[in-house]
């Protein structure tokens, strides 16, 4: 055994059993009994419903139920619930239509769900679902942000004006207004964030299971946050209360956002079990998963920033429109306010930002939180003007930011749209990477690249994020319908060995190596003396799960508390064992000892003293060694830093590589720098998906075109260049880790630096600015529409 | 996928009558598109007749033709010693094909009965002017392809082999659709005794056609230069969100020139 504490790369611990095939997702769960649910979804985006003829399909063979969303009202099941309550500008509360399990009266975007099949195999209840009979009234649909609030609009919900579900504004407008008139330069950009969908490996699924003994139900399913959604399902759509509920999630192979969300498939299993007294299983397929799966992103933004002479940003001005989709899904709401509009300082000490968001509701799948939520909205913003304001000021665009930057001494730093920033050191990530892309070497580069006939360019962005979501209080007065902290049960066994039940979510991100390095390091217990559950309300006390970037910061800090009491306990016992004073007895790398003295005890000889007490301190303390902690952040953790990109373009076809791709990130301090570099990696490779390839695509008539990968371009393996990562540390002031986060960064800073990097190379071609992604088509287009400026001089 | 009977017959005479006998019955041969409709319901056979067994895999090259068994794979073509020297454009569209996986099932007789109109092989069939075998009779690619997923092949026949002539130059360049890798254009160039013919795939709303003027262009000279001022018109050629007609056909320029600079 090497060093296996913070700051090892440790192996993963939970790799051999993903690779060697022996993970155990929800879709590999079987309940005895089991049936199969098959959902009918609407093949329109909107209609009336009229009639639903369910007699063939009740009728055909396997079938043992069909229901409606008629059938699931009689039961007085309740709607979908949302997780985060919005205030219009004028304080009233936000628009909150129903989000019925299964349609009622009308459906509202391709994929909603209409009935439900549940026969004795998935096969028969197919077969079935195809024999539902639904008469509906079709009626107009809008898919796209800007045509849902133009006069005349379809309405999505009727009682919803003007599709606006809420019109929400944050800084002070009348401080901007005034900047803006006194500038030397006004610089404007509208920009369109597109829609993406999340595909995970592993498409969603959920058991619902009834015994009928206890009267307890069990949901298996594929989530981020299994607390969240016994808390949400059970409390607001079935009325289960906590004790009869218990929510299992496996093995998750990814979620990036879109497996914290309470689904109505999730509802659907858990009552129909309850009413057949059978286990309900459904899972999804790839093409339903594309119009079910909560989307990402998709809002069109004006921004403009008012400049001096010198390049100085005096002040910000973002309107956005976000589309919601159809229905409020569980975080959407916070996900364009809350969680990016409150990001549009940056690494930036721009005095005055009024930004103000309109969510609106369109015919689409509901759009919610996807691989940073909100920052990569704020941060392309932010990084595609900085880039705009050099091309139509002539000034570089690597002077403006360092001009610009938040020093690093002016930490804590608190930004005209209410964060506070804790530390950070912009100069610090911004070297570095400039070093590791060796910046000043590009015009040799670019010169080399014409002489092959290619089209070089070289961009960047500087970024800061928000993470560790987040203080309790804080976000209860934002509108969270729930608190943020977190929890963990440190349980240290009789022999020494540990177990740490955590209420944070592992589908993917190593929280088991992670956590084990965590505990190892703090109790001095070697990694494979410790295990790490997750993902069982049964099990875990409580929590709130994975998102955010949350997991190390907050789950994390959660553990170094919990482990706190364990040390603090093993003190009192290893003063009674070693006959010494509470206030004596040391704890380091696994052992308790006497101050200045050769006397010690191992943790796991007081550790079978706590639970073997016969010569223990009994009148005082309980036996047993196992504590658990509950630890509200006090702040957000703030990561950032600079990616660099570069790229080249074949001029005859519009393609795009990417040559070269550069991240320095300061993350806090890091535990596995291995895992933080896969991290990191991953949330690249979707940051470069995101600006070069992935597009959901609708039609004007709501149709959703991209339904497949067949049309929706997800990234491939040989797309990506290496990459290379690095990490400048400045620690989190406020929680007991100094760590920050880092499951999103690479998602978050490189979207802009792709785009800077294609507008960069396209500069003889007078562009400046086109929207993501930077398709082959769209780059040919803009080749030719726009001679060299070579040849126009 | 629905409920089907399936049978393997061990004779071409067999599976004949097998797909004869029912109407509605399906042949299978390596499955790469087939399956996946299968899978998402999109096709209701009654019955599906798979190929394997009818002993019609296989490269034979004498020093006019080669041969291709139909339920020949991908990657028997490309890694072909025969294909690489004698037909290298050949090998080369069948290593572009899908991933290693397709290359290991999908077969050169399945994609040319299917004729999706952004496979590849129809592009090179076209051009080299192959002669299509079937279990009672001989087509040339002139007449096989009929339009989009439509070929001159009556119900119930099947593609037995592909005969290629040996050309003096094969070349193909294929730009993929950026989701799905088929061709979004592909264009294949050949030089054979019989002249210089250019067919494009990929684009063309009633499938694979010839570029008579670049064939044209290429028979006085064989260079790139030489098809350089040489426009496609957009009308007829397919528009989707990954392609308008007129980038569509400006791709056939780029990859015909590449395609012949190459070859």
């Amino acid at each position: 055994m090497g060093f296996e504490g913070i700051g090892a790369s440790v192996r993963r611990k939970e790799d051999h059993r993903f690779l060697s095939g022996n993970g155990n997702y929800t879709d590999d769960i079987n309940r005895p009994g089991q049936l199969y649910a098959v959902i009918r979804r609407a093949d329109r985006p909107h209609a009336r419903l009229l009639s639903i003829d369910t007699a063939a399909a009740a009728a055909a063979s396997g079938v043992i139920a069909v229901y409606t969303g008629a059938d699931m009202q009689a039961d007085g099941i309740g709607g979908v619930p949302c997780g985060w309550q919005i205030h219009n500008k004028d304080g009233s509360p936000m628009a909150e239509p129903p989000h019925p399990v299964l349609a009622t009266g009308k459906v509202r975007h391709v994929g909603d769900p209409v009935a439900v099949v549940i026969a004795s195999s998935k096969q028969e209840a197919k077969n079935a679902a195809e024999l539902l009979s639904i008469d509906y009234d079709d009626l107009p649909a809008i898919a796209s942000v800007r045509d849902a609030v133009a006069p005349g609009a379809p309405l999505v919900h009727d009682d919803v004006a003007n599709n606006v579900c809420f019109d929400w504004h944050i800084g002070d407008k009348a401080i901007v207004d005034a900047a803006f008139a006194q500038a030397a330069h006004v610089v404007e950009l509208d920009l369109t964030n597109n829609r993406l969908v999340p595909n995970a490996l592993e498409t969603r699924s959920a058991i619902g299971d009834f015994d009928r003994s206890s009267g307890e139900f069990t949901l298996y399913t594929t989530s981020q946050n299994p607390h969240v959604i016994r808390l949400l399902m059970g409390a607001f759509v079935l009325h289960i209360p906590e004790h009869k509920l218990r929510v299992v999630a496996p093995d998750v192979g990814g979620g990036f956002g879109s497996k914290i969300f309470h689904y109505a498939e999730e509802a659907i299993v858990t009552w129909a079990a309850g009413k057949l007294h059978r286990p309900v299983k459904w899972t999804c397929d790839r093409s339903e998963a594309f119009m079910s799966d909560a989307h990402g992103r998709d809002c069109y933004s004006k921004a403009a920033m008012a400049v001096d002479a010198q390049g100085k940003f005096l002040a910000l001005r973002v309107s956005t429109l976000s589309n919601m989709g159809a229905y409020l899904s569980t975080f959407a709401p916070a996900v364009p306010t809350y969680l990016s509009a409150t990001l549009l300082a940056g690494v930036y000490t721009t005095p005055a930002i009024y930004a103000e968001v309109k969510a609106v509701f369109t015919h689409t799948v509901p759009v919610d939180a996807y691989r940073g939520a909100g920052r990569p909205e704020a941060t392309y913003i932010l990084e595609r003007l900085v880039d705009v304001i050099a091309h139509d000021t002539g000034l570089d665009r690597l002077a403006i930011r360092r001009l610009n930057f938040i020093p690093k001494d002016a930490f804590p730093y608190q930004t005209p749209v209410a964060l506070n920033y804790d530390s950070g050191d912009y100069e610090a990530t911004l070297k570095a990477a400039l070093a590791a892309a060796n910046w000043d070497g590009f015009p040799a580069r670019r010169r080399a690249a014409a002489a092959r006939g290619k089209l070089r360019g070289i961009g960047m962005s500087t970024y800061v994020e928000a993470c560790g979501i987040a203080p309790s209080k804080l976000v209860g007065q934002l509108g969270a319908r729930a608190g943020l902290y977190e929890v963990a049960n440190i349980r240290v066994h009789p022999t020494g060995s540990v177990t740490v039940f955590t209420g944070t979510h592992s589908h993917g991100q190593g929280h088991e190596t992670t956590f084990a390095q965590l505990v190892s390091d703090q109790l001095g217990v070697p990694v494979d003396m410790v295990d790490v559950v997750h993902g069982d309300t049964s099990k875990i006390p409580f929590g709130m799960g994975t998102y955010g970037s949350r997991s190390l910061a907050v789950g994390g800090s959660a553990m170094v508390k919990a482990m706190d009491k364990v040390i603090a306990k093993g003190k009192k016992i290893a003063a009674h064992l070693m006959e010494a004073s509470v206030e004596d007895i040391e704890f380091k790398d696994g052992r308790f000892s006497v101050a200045g003295t050769d006397k010690s005890k191992a943790l796991a000889e007081i550790s079978l003293a706590a639970y073997v007490p016969h010569n223990y301190p009994i009148e005082e303390l309980e036996p047993g060694l196992d504590e658990t902690a509950f630890y509200d952040p006090k702040n957000f953790t703030f990561p950032g830093g600079c990616h660099i990109c570069e790229v080249e373009i074949d001029r005859d076809t519009g393609t795009v590589s990417v040559v070269n791709m550069v991240a320095a990130d300061d993350v806090g301090r890091v535990i596995n720098p291995m895992i933080v570099e896969g991290q990191v990696q991953g949330g690249l490779a979707q940051g470069i998906g995101q600006a070069l390839m992935e597009n959901a695509v609708y039609d004007s008539e709501a149709q959703l075109v991209t339904g497949s990968f067949m049309d929706y371009q997800m990234p491939r393996a040989h797309d990506f260049p290496p990459m290379i990562t690095s990490t400048e540390t400045t620690l989190c002031t406020h929680n007991p880790l100094g760590s920050k986060g880092v499951g999103e960064t690479g998602a978050i800073g490189c979207p802009p630096s792709v785009i800077n990097a294609v507008v960069d190379a396209l500069r003889d071609y007078n562009v400046r600015h086109l929207d993501m992604p930077a398709t082959p088509q769209k780059i040919w287009s803009l080749i030719q529409a726009n001679q060299p400026r070579m040849a126009a001089e | 996928m629905y409920d089907f009977t399936y049978t393997k017959p061990s004779s071409i005479p067999a599976a004949v009558q097998a797909l004869g006998a029912d109407i509605e019955a399906k042949a299978l041969a390596g499955g790469q598109t087939f399956i996946p409709v299968l899978k998402q319901r999109l096709n209701k056979p009654s019955a599906i007749v798979d190929l394997a067994d009818l002993g019609l895999r296989g490269i034979a090259a004498d020093d006019k033709t080669i041969t291709i068994g139909a339920m020949t794979t991908h990657h028997q073509i490309e890694t072909s010693e025969d294909i690489k020297r004698m037909l290298p454009g050949l090998a080369k569209m069948a290593s572009w094909i899908g991933d290693t996986q397709v290359r290991h099932r999908g077969t050169m007789g399945g994609s040319l009965a299917n004729n999706d109109p952004s496979a590849c092989y129809p592009a090179a069939v076209l051009a080299l002017n192959a002669t299509i075998h079937t279990d009672h009779r001989s087509i040339a690619a002139d007449d096989f392809f009929q339009g989009m997923f439509t070929t001159a092949l009556e119900p119930g026949e099947l593609i037995t082999a592909i005969e290629f002539p040996i050309a003096e130059k094969t070349s193909y360049e294929k730009f993929r659709n950026p989701a799905s890798r088929y061709a979004m254009v592909g264009v294949f160039v050949a030089k054979t005794a019989a002249g210089v013919r250019v067919a494009v795939t990929g684009a063309g709303q009633g499938g694979v056609f010839r570029h008579t003027a670049m064939e044209q262009a290429l028979s006085a000279n064989f260079s790139a230069d030489a098809i350089t001022g040489i426009t496609t018109p957009s009308d007829g050629l397919n528009g989707d969100i990954h392609a308008s007609p007129e980038y569509r056909a400006h791709l056939i320029g780029v990859m015909a020139r590449r395609a012949v600079a190459a070859a």
